[in-house]
């Protein structure tokens, strides 16, 4: 594993992609700090006369939104909003996932097929569409909306998990600790999680990467976090009528979604191909 | 053959069943009074009370699901409460635009992935390499709806090449199967970087080289022809992703398809087209399924019977 984190230190991409994550942790972080200005206040300079949003400029650096409020701010206000949902709704998908991956591969039988047949089941639903009409349904806020996220992404971690799980069921090692008289709870915490590490890793930061675009997306739909709070799928969501004449208001926080997605994706394919040794060597 | 099929359609059929069951409890999930919808705000009570009668709301709830999958059976999808029109004609008037996008779609994600997926794989752990590799990973962390906005900024505004939005020819297709086509050939371009790869490490690749086959019949035909495989499957799998896209890429450009249908259904609370779209959605995603499992069993015999 050394070896692996090495060269994940070495490798530039996934390099930058380490920085830009801190570099959103530390938005969402000390937001009212290195913010410039209050997100929500509405400057009577913010807007011309005619009361179309500012462009880029040297008091507002990426100007301004339709209500005179200063896009930077909201922007690194709203890392908080994306960084939030990403990590709780991702955190609560991987351990419902892993629970339940786990469970159907130790148990197999009725428990085991039921489980399998209802991630068939979810995986019939276009993600979207299903996540839009809970969204839809429950009111949305923050919360709901990585309870929301959560809901539908749990399903490809627990297969993955439940594949593995029923090879390693399989294993002598199991077989062995099961013979010693150890308990179902002793076999799943000390002979198959510690197996399952790697993947749960891998899949707790390229899920942040999925769960950020999904929480923009339903953002901009409008049924994702909810104003006043700044979110950057928002921020586009209402700015979208205007965008040919404020492009500004499209594109960074456009810039800022893609570059978190990226960055989340590039450090989880680094972690990857660290952590699994048939891909060692192999680049 | 025939048994493989017959046993896969089973399952769909399960699934499906199971899918009505979802969409049928979406309705009772919803807190909004159909009865009161249909009849208006201004109506009386008995009003809404014999409309509720009449939509069979007053019975038990397991008789309204067996007469759902009755109605269903028949092909009804319910009337829309906002537009009084039969969902099935709705969805059956928004679907060619729909399949219109999807073809585009697949065609821009193939048409981007498969030739960088190549090339990567055959300069594997090169800078282009790599660098293919990384724009394919822009392609995928970039939401769609970013990448159809711009798109349509630069090419539709700042050039004038296309139109802004709308349905019609060809020009009005380009940009929102592009916007899909994009991030589908990010993610088509690192599988068959991945496919390629395997293949090419493989013994009749060197086979082949060593009876002095021109490398690019190696990539192509010998290589290829094996890598291809689990791509075809993919298209099938996709279609899932691509319902959830179109619902984005139709909102921003206007495009009139069941996503728009289902987008607009949504806002309005008009709950049966809700249900319709989203059965229609998941009856293609099974199918899409299906059709990937049989294409695979048909082109490689060894899966077969498996």
């Amino acid at each position: 594993m050394a070896h692996g984190f090495k060269g994940f230190v070495r490798d530039p991409l996934a390099f930058a992609g380490a920085v830009t994550v801190a570099l959103v942790v530390a938005a969402a972080l000390l937001a009212p700090m290195i913010a410039p200005y209050d997100p929500a206040e509405q400057f009577f300079d913010g807007l011309t006369i005619e009361g179309a949003p500012l462009p880029p400029s040297e008091r507002f650096p990426l100007g301004t939104d339709l209500l005179g409020r200063d896009l930077l701010s909201r922007l690194i206000w709203g890392a908080r909003a994306s960084l939030t949902v990403g990590v709780v709704a991702n955190g609560a998908a991987v351990i419902v996932g892993t629970l339940l991956g786990m469970i159907a591969g130790l148990a197999r039988g009725v428990v085991g097929g039921a489980i399998m047949r209802f991630t068939d089941l979810m995986m019939a639903f276009p993600a979207l569409l299903l996540a839009i009409a809970l969204a839809a349904i429950l009111r949305p806020s923050l919360w709901i909306v990585a309870l929301v996220i959560a809901l539908v992404n749990w399903v490809q971690i627990c297969r993955v998990v439940y594949t593995q799980t029923t090879a390693l069921a399989e294993r002598e090692f199991i077989e062995a600790a099961r013979a010693l008289g150890a308990g179902r709870a002793r076999i799943v915490l000390r002979h198959v999680l510690p197996h399952l590490v790697p993947t749960i890793l891998v899949w707790s930061t390229l899920g942040i990467a999925t769960t950020v675009l999904l929480e923009a997306t339903l953002s901009f739909l409008g049924v994702g976090v909810q104003p006043p709070t700044p979110s950057w799928g928002g921020i586009i969501f209402e700015g979208q009528s205007y965008f040919l004449t404020a492009p500004w208001l499209v594109f960074f926080p456009g810039i800022a979604i893609i570059m978190a997605a990226l960055a989340f994706n590039l450090v989880g394919e680094a972690l990857n191909d660290a952590l699994d040794p048939t891909q060692r060597g192999r680049r | 053959m025939i048994r493989f099929l017959a046993r896969r359609l089973a399952q769909a059929v399960v699934i499906l069943l199971g899918v009505t069951v979802v969409t049928f409890a979406l309705a009772f999930l919803i807190p909004a009074d159909p009865a009161r919808m249909i009849a208006g705000r201004a109506a009386t009570v008995e009003t809404v009370a014999s409309i509720r009668h009449q939509l069979g709301l007053d019975q038990p709830i397991p008789v309204q699901y067996a007469r759902y999958l009755g109605r269903l059976a028949q092909g009804d999808l319910g009337r829309s409460y906002a537009q009084k029109t039969e969902v099935v004609e709705l969805i059956g008037s928004r679907l060619p635009a729909t399949l219109l996008l999807l073809a585009g779609a697949i065609f821009c994600e193939l048409a981007i992935g498969l030739p960088a997926g190549i090339f990567a794989a055959t300069r594997r752990g090169r800078f282009a390499d790599r660098a293919v590799m990384t724009l394919s990973f822009v392609g995928v962390s970039a939401p769609q709806f970013v990448v159809g906005l711009l798109l349509l900024y630069v090419f539709a505004y700042l050039l004038g090449l296309f139109p802004l939005s709308g349905y019609g020819g060809l020009e009005h297709l380009v940009l929102p199967a592009l916007t899909l086509g994009l991030a589908g050939g990010g993610f088509y371009s690192r599988m068959t970087r991945a496919s390629m790869v395997g293949v090419l490490g493989q013994d009749y690749i060197r086979t082949a080289r060593a009876k002095g086959v021109a490398e690019t019949g190696v990539v192509l035909r010998h290589g290829l022809r094996n890598a291809i495989l689990p791509i075809v499957a993919m298209i099938g799998i996709d279609i899932g992703l691509f319902m959830s896209g179109a619902v984005v890429v139709e909102s921003v450009f206007g495009w009139p398809g069941i996503g728009q249908l289902a987008w607009q259904a949504i806002q309005r609370v008009d709950i049966p087209i809700m249900m319709g779209v989203t059965l229609t959605a998941a009856t293609a995603i099974v199918l899409g399924n299906v059709i990937a499992d049989l294409a695979t069993a048909l082109i490689d015999p060894r899966i077969r019977l498996n």
